[in-house]
């Protein structure tokens, strides 16, 4: 498996590491008492979810009538959240499952922290429809099981009722594969940490030895998750899209959606890992870890996928002109040139030109300029939803009805608190485990370290490692 | 694990190429191992040891299949015979729209049944302590562990000498 790797490739462990020196560096952070940047940050953060707390009781106590949806436009700012979202918890399984087939050990450094980023947005995302049905004590009957009233199935043909199973078997699977990933980094807290510390990592890493067959099960166990996560990573998305192009209204249904929406969500999902390694990295200071090569690794990524967005925009726009149907057409002249005109503007800024800049290696090795592009994509991605849900809505095919939207305080304040229990679940993370996958950065280090490869290589390859395969 | 304890010789390795050479070492000396503990996983060691290949990929084959089976069979029951439903004019068994939920199950089946059993067989889970032997291992020692119950003195002897002379930086004697 770890044949020989090129000279001319880029180390992706700096500072010529020892396996100690990598122990101390990334369980170090959670043995220290938390500095003040990280205090105020989650602060904030809890600050921010309370309010949107409060925004969600004020729903549920005065009904949904809180919220600006109108008879017209029945889909406003939380499907658009919910998706953008969703299409954020793309990076991380796809860091995980697919790049670890693709053999690219760039994954390494940034796997773990993009995992549990999918996690959190997963939890945020299903904070929308769970509260969007008005009675969230109810949600159960979302799920078929046995009941008294029939008994009354849900309906399977549904694309939301398949949205339900998408999310949910992804949320499993990608808190088995980053736990069952977590387990042996455990153990090295564990085996560093006193007194209730270390009962409480002996608890969370099951025991733990590292024992040969045990690593052999874990390696595999790894391998094939992630060949059947990868599907399911293009699958949640697709079915995603389909709640949308499985509709009759024009701008929503086309064929064009799925992989569209599939593109657009690994650019999203890789322009949030990219705002979080930015801050992750300087602030645990993590750049020998998460080196500018891992950085430019993934600004190539959104590059590519930031292209396939827009030209899926532009293609959209063709077909809506070459297929004569005067309601599609009407639907793209609207979208450009309506009443949103601003929000489009915003999409096609965002998304398809501004990325363009990342063709130049001096910017995609910037980090200023990957911190700024990854904000700008993350805005451009949530246009991108509203610009497909209000727009579409707002003018429907009786000019009568047509309408306009524009969120309440409540909708923005369900919006805020998610991104407030976003970043109050990430800190808490960055705190109590690993941020880099310990185990998987050592594995690599013989083939990927700044002593082995790369200008300041001191040491050959060793002969072993060229041999087994 | 077992009640009764096990008298347990093991040498520290610095670095996992040494660990190797000393697998082959024991191996080509006949001496029976009883673990080897790691930091992180090596490659090729399977082969040195003589581990079987993993069989955990028949579990999720066989229970993706039973999820398959199951969203199949419960989606056709359910919309043919149980509550028969027309939606959108479509016919009761309306295949192409049961396939998403068909893969979702498959794949949730096959992972929770993957992880679960991982952890069953290799006798993992929470609040299971395990012993550990030194607590380097998990950050950058290579263990080496022979169990010596039951071994004439010359023979603990033997194994200690082979663990000095394959190049072992510490060697310790414990009960597990």
């Amino acid at each position: 498996m770890s044949a020989s790797v090129s000279r001319i490739r880029e180390p992706l462990v700096l500072g010529n590491k020892s396996y100690h020196q990598i122990t101390e560096d990334l369980v170090g952070p959670t043995e220290k008492a938390p500095d003040r940047l990280w205090v105020i940050a989650f602060i904030i953060s809890v600050a921010l979810f309370a309010y949107g707390m409060f925004a969600l009781i004020w729903t549920f106590y005065f009904g949904i009538g809180s919220w600006n949806l109108n008879r017209t436009i029945g889909w406003g700012y939380d499907i658009t959240n919910f998706v953008w979202w969703i299409g954020i918890g793309h990076a991380g399984t796809l860091i995980s499952a697919i790049l670890l087939l693709f053999r690219q050990r760039w994954r390494t450094g940034v796997n773990r922290a993009a995992e549990a980023m999918t996690i959190f947005a997963v939890m945020c995302a299903g904070l929308f429809p769970a509260t969007h049905t008005g009675r969230p004590w109810f949600d159960f009957f979302m799920f078929p099981y046995p009941n008294t009233r029939g008994p009354l199935w849900v309906n399977f043909n549904s694309p939301l009722l398949w949205d339900l199973f998408a999310i949910s078997t992804y949320f499993t699977v990608s808190l088995l594969f980053w736990y069952t990933g977590l387990v042996p980094d455990f153990a090295s807290v564990r085996d560093r940490a006193k007194g209730i510390r270390k009962k409480i990592y002996a608890f969370i890493s099951m025991g733990w030895t590292g024992a040969a067959k045990h690593w052999q099960r874990h390696e595999y166990l790894s391998l094939v998750l992630a060949g059947i996560a990868t599907p399911l990573v293009l699958s949640v998305h697709t079915i995603v899209s389909f709640d949308f192009a499985t509709s009759v209204i024009p701008g929503w249904h086309t064929t064009i959606f799925p992989p569209y929406f599939v593109a657009g969500a690994i650019f999203s999902g890789f322009a949030m890992v990219q705002t979080l390694m930015v801050i992750t990295r300087k602030c645990f200071r993590l750049e020998e870890y998460i080196t500018i090569n891992h950085i430019e690794s993934m600004n190539k990524v959104i590059l590519v996928t930031g292209t396939m967005v827009g030209s899926a925009y532009l293609i959209e726009l063709f077909i809506a002109w070459y297929s004569g149907y005067i309601y599609e057409q009407f639907a793209f002249y609207n979208r450009v040139l309506g009443p949103y005109y601003w929000s489009y503007i915003g999409m096609m800024g965002c998304n398809l030109l501004s990325p363009q800049v990342f063709w130049s290696k001096k910017i995609r090795r910037s980090v200023f300029w990957t911190f700024l592009m990854s904000i700008f994509v993350n805005i451009g991605m949530w246009f991108e939803r509203f610009v497909i849900i209000a727009t579409t809505l707002a003018k429907d095919y009786l000019p009568s009805s047509w309408s306009y939207y524009w969120p309440s305080w409540v909708e923005i304040g369900i919006y805020v608190g998610t991104i407030g229990l976003f970043f109050t679940l990430y800190l808490i993370f960055a705190r109590v485990a690993p941020v880099v996958a310990i185990a998987e950065v050592k594995h690599i280090l013989k083939q990927y370290g700044d002593q082995y490869l790369g200008p300041n290589a001191k040491a050959h390859h060793h002969e072993h490692s060229e041999k087994t395969h | 694990m077992k009640s009764h304890s096990k008298q347990v010789l093991f040498g520290l390795y610095n670095d996992e190429e040494e660990l190797m050479a000393a697998i082959s070492g024991a191996k080509s000396k006949h001496l029976d191992i009883m673990d080897v503990y790691s930091p992180f996983p090596i490659h090729g060691m399977e082969k040195v040891l003589g581990l079987e290949e993993s069989r955990l990929h028949i579990v999720g084959f066989i229970f993706g299949m039973i999820g398959t089976l199951t969203a199949f069979l419960g989606m056709t029951w359910i919309f043919t015979s149980d509550w028969p439903t027309i939606f959108g004019g479509k016919p009761y068994f309306s295949l192409p729209a049961f396939v998403p939920i068909i893969f979702e199950l498959t794949v949730l089946f096959s992972a929770i049944a993957m992880t679960v059993v991982f952890y069953i067989v290799c006798g993992l889970g929470f609040g299971v302590e395990n012993p550990i032997l030194d607590e380097r291992i998990t950050d950058d020692k290579f263990c080496l562990a022979f169990q010596t119950n039951g071994l004439s003195g010359s023979d603990v002897s033997n194994i200690k000498k082979f663990l000095k002379e394959s190049g072992a930086a510490e060697i310790h004697e414990k009960e597990v």
